[in-house]
């Protein structure tokens, strides 16, 4: 019986939602005193013996170049194999791109209860109860898990990473793999740009800045925060920003801890994509955008007066000349 | 041909979000019901798409719950499926759920399974890999393009920090999302015939509940929106800095 942690990689690196699992892992471990391991799969070159620090004591890695893909079907045939040798109990993801490729495939394949989008750590004192987010981000469902395998996937930016002290010991595990039936013909990587999933402060915009040539002020402001850009679904439809930045019910879904959102009216959809950040921000010229009700700050006014005056006052801050 | 697009009966987008029941039980009060977004206008319309290329496919439709599932199973209909099935059982298990659509996919031998990346309700992303798993297919999440060419299937899915291109043999799953199909909107001359097509209703698999439901809760309402007069755009960021500490 023991926790086992299985870390998102991109381009032979872990990710902070990695970092985030861990903590998690392992503050649950200690909580229902067993000890918490890593699993990484694919030929991440980073320090694993460094990941001790976040609680981990032991970190297998399977250093397969085929595991750098994606495949659901061979994540999950590995990783139950590895729980069933461990007898792990409990299994945790992230809820990223990976996590929601992998998760469900494990946990159907080890017939183990699945709790995808939990919110905090499981309540261990009676069963074992995870909360997870529910209706986007509008409610939270209290889940009970029966099965004596347990699932977890964690949503990114709900828990915050933990450091000790600590060294992991690495074991290199050999275990073949099977060919991939999904063939990777092409990657196209954002470059250049903040991941909004993983960003810690979002600038996102609205029909407010009323056209693509008025970009500049949000990107700006973006800049000086190193915040991820993002924008509405009509900004998104009228093709004024790439799809992959709409943010809202059916674009991405994001839990930042700053949210700026600039000429957003903030229609219950838009909400339902953004409602999980920690502090929003709401600068619109109409007092009665719905958006005020939600957030924390907000100026009424005209963001193109407003903002460079925001860029310019956090350089004094952060003393950026 | 024949695809299978699991469907699921979600509350509308502008719904009212409460319980009751000393908040064991969603309150349907005024709640309007809709086919999930996801499965709809993706999983779906992608579906009659690929059978107004080739029209020798079939479409299957699938749901799992009670009678009150009935109207939005014949709107997807109306959009364009051929057949449906209802698993007649009550279960918020995700596994329970993938579980009755595996054995139904195990008994027709479906080339392409379709879902939406997501049910807007319980937010799990998990039926599609459920699924997957146990009919033994490979597994697509969150496409945003699919073409299919004799039984090879090219489509774009998103990773972390961008999108992958890849090739895939049928039969497989994909979940599908924004970018694979735009939304349509059922015309009479489906509507008319929705009302003849196959509902049939199946009784479930015996299967074990994994999850259950204890209870809700309502995120604590806000503090209330603090505003900052326009001319003080010093005293916001003044704000985010040292009160909220957000940057």
């Amino acid at each position: 019986m023991s926790v086992l942690i299985v870390l998102d990689q991109s381009d032979n690196h872990l990710k902070k939602s990695a970092f985030e699992i861990m903590s998690y892992g392992s503050k649950l471990a200690e909580q229902i005193g067993t000890s918490a391991e890593a699993l990484v799969l694919g030929t991440v070159q980073d320090n694993l013996a460094a990941l001790g620090k976040y609680g981990v004591s032991k970190v297998h890695q399977l250093s397969n170049e085929t595991l750098n893909h994606v495949d659901g079907q061979l994540y999950a045939k590995t990783i139950a194999e590895f729980v069933a040798q461990t007898s792990a109990t409990v299994v945790i993801f992230s809820q990223t791109h990976t996590g929601k490729s992998v998760a469900s495939m494990v946990a159907a394949r080890l017939k183990a209860g699945l709790v995808a989008g939990a919110a905090s750590l499981p309540d261990t004192s009676n069963g074992f109860i995870v909360r997870k987010t529910v209706f986007s981000g509008k409610a939270f469902a209290n889940i009970s898990i029966q099965s004596a395998i347990k699932v977890i996937a964690l949503n990114p930016n709900s828990f915050s990473v933990i450091t000790t002290e600590g060294t992991a010991e690495v074991n290199q595990l050999n275990i073949g793999i099977d060919s991939s039936k999904i063939k990777v013909t092409a990657i196209n990587k954002i470059t250049g740009e903040i991941p909004l999933t993983e960003a810690d402060i979002v600038v996102s915009g609205g029909r407010g800045l009323k056209g693509p040539e008025n970009w500049g002020v949000l990107l700006d402001l973006a800049k000086v925060l190193g915040a991820g850009t993002a924008c509405s679904r009509p900004v998104g439809d009228a093709h004024w920003r790439p799809h992959h930045e709409h943010v809202g019910q059916t674009g991405v879904q994001v839990a930042p801890n700053l949210y700026i959102a600039l000429g957003i009216s903030g229609a219950i959809q838009h909400l339902a994509g953004v409602n999980r950040s920690k502090i929003m921000v709401v600068i619109n010229k109409d007092p009665e955008a719905p958006f005020f009700k939600a957030a924390d700050y907000g100026i009424v006014g005209d963001l193109f007066e407003i903002v460079p005056q925001m860029t310019a006052e956090i350089k004094k801050i952060k003393g950026i000349a | 041909m024949k695809i299978l697009v699991c469907v699921s009966k979600t509350p509308d987008t502008t719904s009212k979000i409460a319980f009751k029941n000393n908040l064991t039980q969603f309150d349907e009060t005024g709640v309007q019901w809709i086919i999930n977004p996801y499965d709809e206008w993706f999983a779906l319309v992608r579906a009659i798409e690929l059978k107004e290329k080739d029209p020798t496919t079939l479409i299957h439709l699938v749901t799992v719950g009670g009678a009150d599932c009935d109207p939005i199973i014949r709107k997807a209909l109306a959009l364009g499926g051929d057949e449906a099935f209802r698993i007649n059982a009550d279960s918020n298990d995700s596994f329970y759920i993938a579980a009755q659509i595996a054995e139904l996919a195990k008994q027709n031998q479906y080339d392409l399974i379709f879902t939406g990346k997501e049910a807007i309700d319980y937010n799990s992303a998990a039926m599609g890999g459920m699924i997957a798993e146990l009919v033994d297919f490979p597994y697509i999440s969150l496409a945003t393009l699919f073409e299919l060419n004799g039984s090879v299937a090219t489509v774009t899915r998103e990773i972390e920090g961008g999108e992958e291109i890849a090739e895939v043999i049928i039969p497989l799953v994909v979940s599908c999302q924004k970018g694979i199909a735009e939304q349509r909107i059922p015309n009479m001359r489906g509507i008319m015939a929705a009302r003849t097509k196959p509902l049939k209703v199946v009784e479930p698999a015996t299967i074990d509940n994994l999850t259950s439901i204890v209870n809700f809760e309502l995120p604590a309402p806000k503090a209330g929106c603090k505003m900052v007069a326009v001319d003080n755009v010093p005293e916001l960021i003044r704000l985010l800095h040292e009160e909220a500490k957000a940057f």
